[in-house]
C-alpha cells in the first residue's frame, strides 16, 4: 500500500559528526545513514570528513576509507569493486547505483548516502533481499526445455543471441527495483524493473521452450501491470540498461499472443 | 524481550530505509505524479459537466443557475482547471501510447516526451482559453 511517510522507528534522526577537519587538506563531507539494530534507537545520519587527498576517487573508497580509518562499526556490503557483483548498490546523493562507479567528484557538496530505498534495512547500508531473490526464483530463471536435449548443445543463432543484448548483462543489484515507486508501493505483488527485465530475459530466448507458461505466470494485474512507465529504473540501471523498455515488450507479447 | 536479550538478539523490528523523502525528483517521475493526479482530477471535472447536462435538461431556470455558477470567477477557474488536467491526460495518454509500441524509451527521447506533455498541455490551455476569452465568449 501507499504509505508516503516512514514509520515512527524509520525515522532519521540527526547523528554524530567524526572527524572535524583538522589543519590543510582537501575535505569532503560525506553523510551515512547508520542504523545498529542492537541499541533499539531510530536511524540517524552521521556526518564524516575525509581529506581526499589521501583517499581513492570513488565513493566506495571514501567508505572504505571511513571503516578503516575513522569508523570501524559502518556496515555496508561490496565485493569486486568494478561494477559487476552488485554488491555496494546503494542510494547516492538521491539516486541509485553503485558506490564502487560513482565518482566522488560527480557530486558537489557533501555525498549524503544511504541504503537502497524502502527496503527493511538489516544494519546501516545493508538491506534486506531476501524477498527480492525470491520474486527473482518466482519467475524460474533458468533454460526450461521439452525436446529431447541435443546430443551436443542447444544451437542458436547469431540473430537469436543479440536479442540478449542488453539483458543478460543484468547483475540482480537491485538498483532499478529500488528506485521504482511502484514497487516501494507493491513490492508484495508486483514483481519490479529487475525481475521482469529478468523475465523477459528467458522469454525470448529462442532456445526456451516454455514461453507461453511464462507469459501466462505474468498475467496478473500486478505481478507485471503495476509498471506504469516511471523509469526511473532505466535512469538509475549502473549497467546502462533498460528494464522499461523490457517490461513494454512484455506488455507487445501479452497483446500480441491474444490477437 | 529479556530472553532474547539473554541469547544477545534483540528483538528490534527493521527500520525501512528511506525512498520519496531522499529520492532525487526526474520529469518522468514527476510527469507520472501528473498523470495520476490529473486523472483523478478528471473524475470531478465530468461531475461538473454531468450537472451542465442534467441542468440543461431539468428546464431553464436551473441551466441559468448552472451556467451561473460556469460563469463566475470561482466557476472560470475550475473550469480552466478542468480544461488543463484535460489536456495533460491527454496529452500524456499520447505518450504512454507511444510507449506501448516499445518505441521512445532512450533516455534522452524519455526526457523530451516528457518535458513536451507539461510544456503542451500548458501553450495549448493558454491558448484554448486566449481564443475563448478573446473570441467573444462569455
Amino acid at each position: 500500500m501507499v504509505q508516503l511517510t516512514l514509520p515512527k522507528n524509520s525515522k532519521v534522526e540527526p547523528g554524530k559528526t567524526w572527524n572535524q577537519p583538522t589543519g590543510s587538506g582537501d575535505w569532503r563531507e560525506i553523510r551515512v545513514y547508520r542504523w545498529n539494530p542492537e541499541d533499539g534507537k531510530n536511524p540517524r545520519l552521521d556526518t564524516y570528513w575525509i581529506d581526499r587527498s589521501k583517499c581513492g576517487p570513488m565513493v566506495l573508497d571514501a567508505l572504505i576509507k571511513i571503516k578503516n580509518e575513522i569508523d570501524s562499526t559502518l556496515t555496508f556490503r561490496r565485493s569486486c569493486r568494478e561494477g559487476i557483483c552488485g554488491s555496494c548498490a546503494m542510494n547516492i546523493c538521491g539516486t541509485n547505483g553503485l558506490a564502487c562507479l560513482k565518482s566522488l567528484d560527480d557530486y558537489k557538496g557533501p555525498v549524503t548516502i544511504y541504503p537502497l530505498p524502502h527496503m527493511p534495512v538489516i544494519k546501516d547500508l545493508v538491506p534486506d533481499l531476501t524477498h527480492f531473490y525470491a520474486q527473482h526464483r518466482s519467475i524460474e530463471p533458468w533454460l526450461k526445455t521439452y525436446t529431447p536435449t541435443p546430443a551436443k548443445e542447444w544451437r542458436q543463432s547469431r540473430e537469436d543471441r543479440e536479442k540478449l543484448d542488453g539483458l543478460y548483462e543484468c547483475i540482480l543489484c537491485a538498483c532499478c527495483s529500488t528506485s521504482c515507486p511502484s514497487y516501494w508501493w507493491n513490492s508484495d505483488r508486483y514483481l519490479g524493473p529487475a525481475i521482469l527485465l529478468q523475465a523477459y530475459r528467458w522469454i525470448i530466448d529462442s532456445r526456451d521452450e516454455a514461453t507461453g507458461e511464462r507469459l501466462d505466470n505474468l498475467e496478473d494485474p500486478f505481478r507485471l501491470y503495476r509498471c506504469h512507465t516511471i523509469l526511473n529504473c532505466a535512469k538509475a540501471c549502473p549497467k546502462g540498461l533498460n528494464p522499461a523498455k523490457a517490461i513494454a515488450e512484455l506488455k507487445k507479447l501479452m497483446v500480441e499472443r491474444r490477437v | 524481550m529479556a530472553e532474547a536479550k539473554a541469547r544477545g538478539l534483540p528483538r528490534t523490528e527493521r527500520p525501512l530505509s528511506p525512498h520519496l523523502q531522499i529520492y532525487t525528483m526526474t520529469i518522468s517521475m514527476l510527469m507520472s505524479i501528473v498523470h495520476r493526479i490529473t486523472g483523478a482530477a478528471l473524475y470531478f471535472g465530468t461531475l461538473l459537466l454531468a450537472w451542465w447536462l442534467l441542468a440543461a435538461a431539468m428546464g431553464p431556470e436551473q441551466f441559468a443557475t448552472a451556467n451561473w455558477f460556469f460563469g463566475s470567477i470561482i466557476g472560470r477557474l475550475i473550469l480552466f482547471g478542468y480544461t488543463w488536467a484535460l489536456i495533460h491526460h491527454a496529452l500524456g495518454g499520447i505518450r504512454h501510447l507511444i510507449w506501448d509500441t516499445g518505441r521512445g524509451f532512450d533516455l534522452k527521447t524519455v526526457d523530451t516526451l516528457s518535458w513536451s506533455t507539461i510544456i503542451g498541455s500548458v501553450t495549448l490551455t493558454i491558448l484554448l482559453w486566449a481564443v475563448i476569452l478573446l473570441g467573444g465568449g462569455q
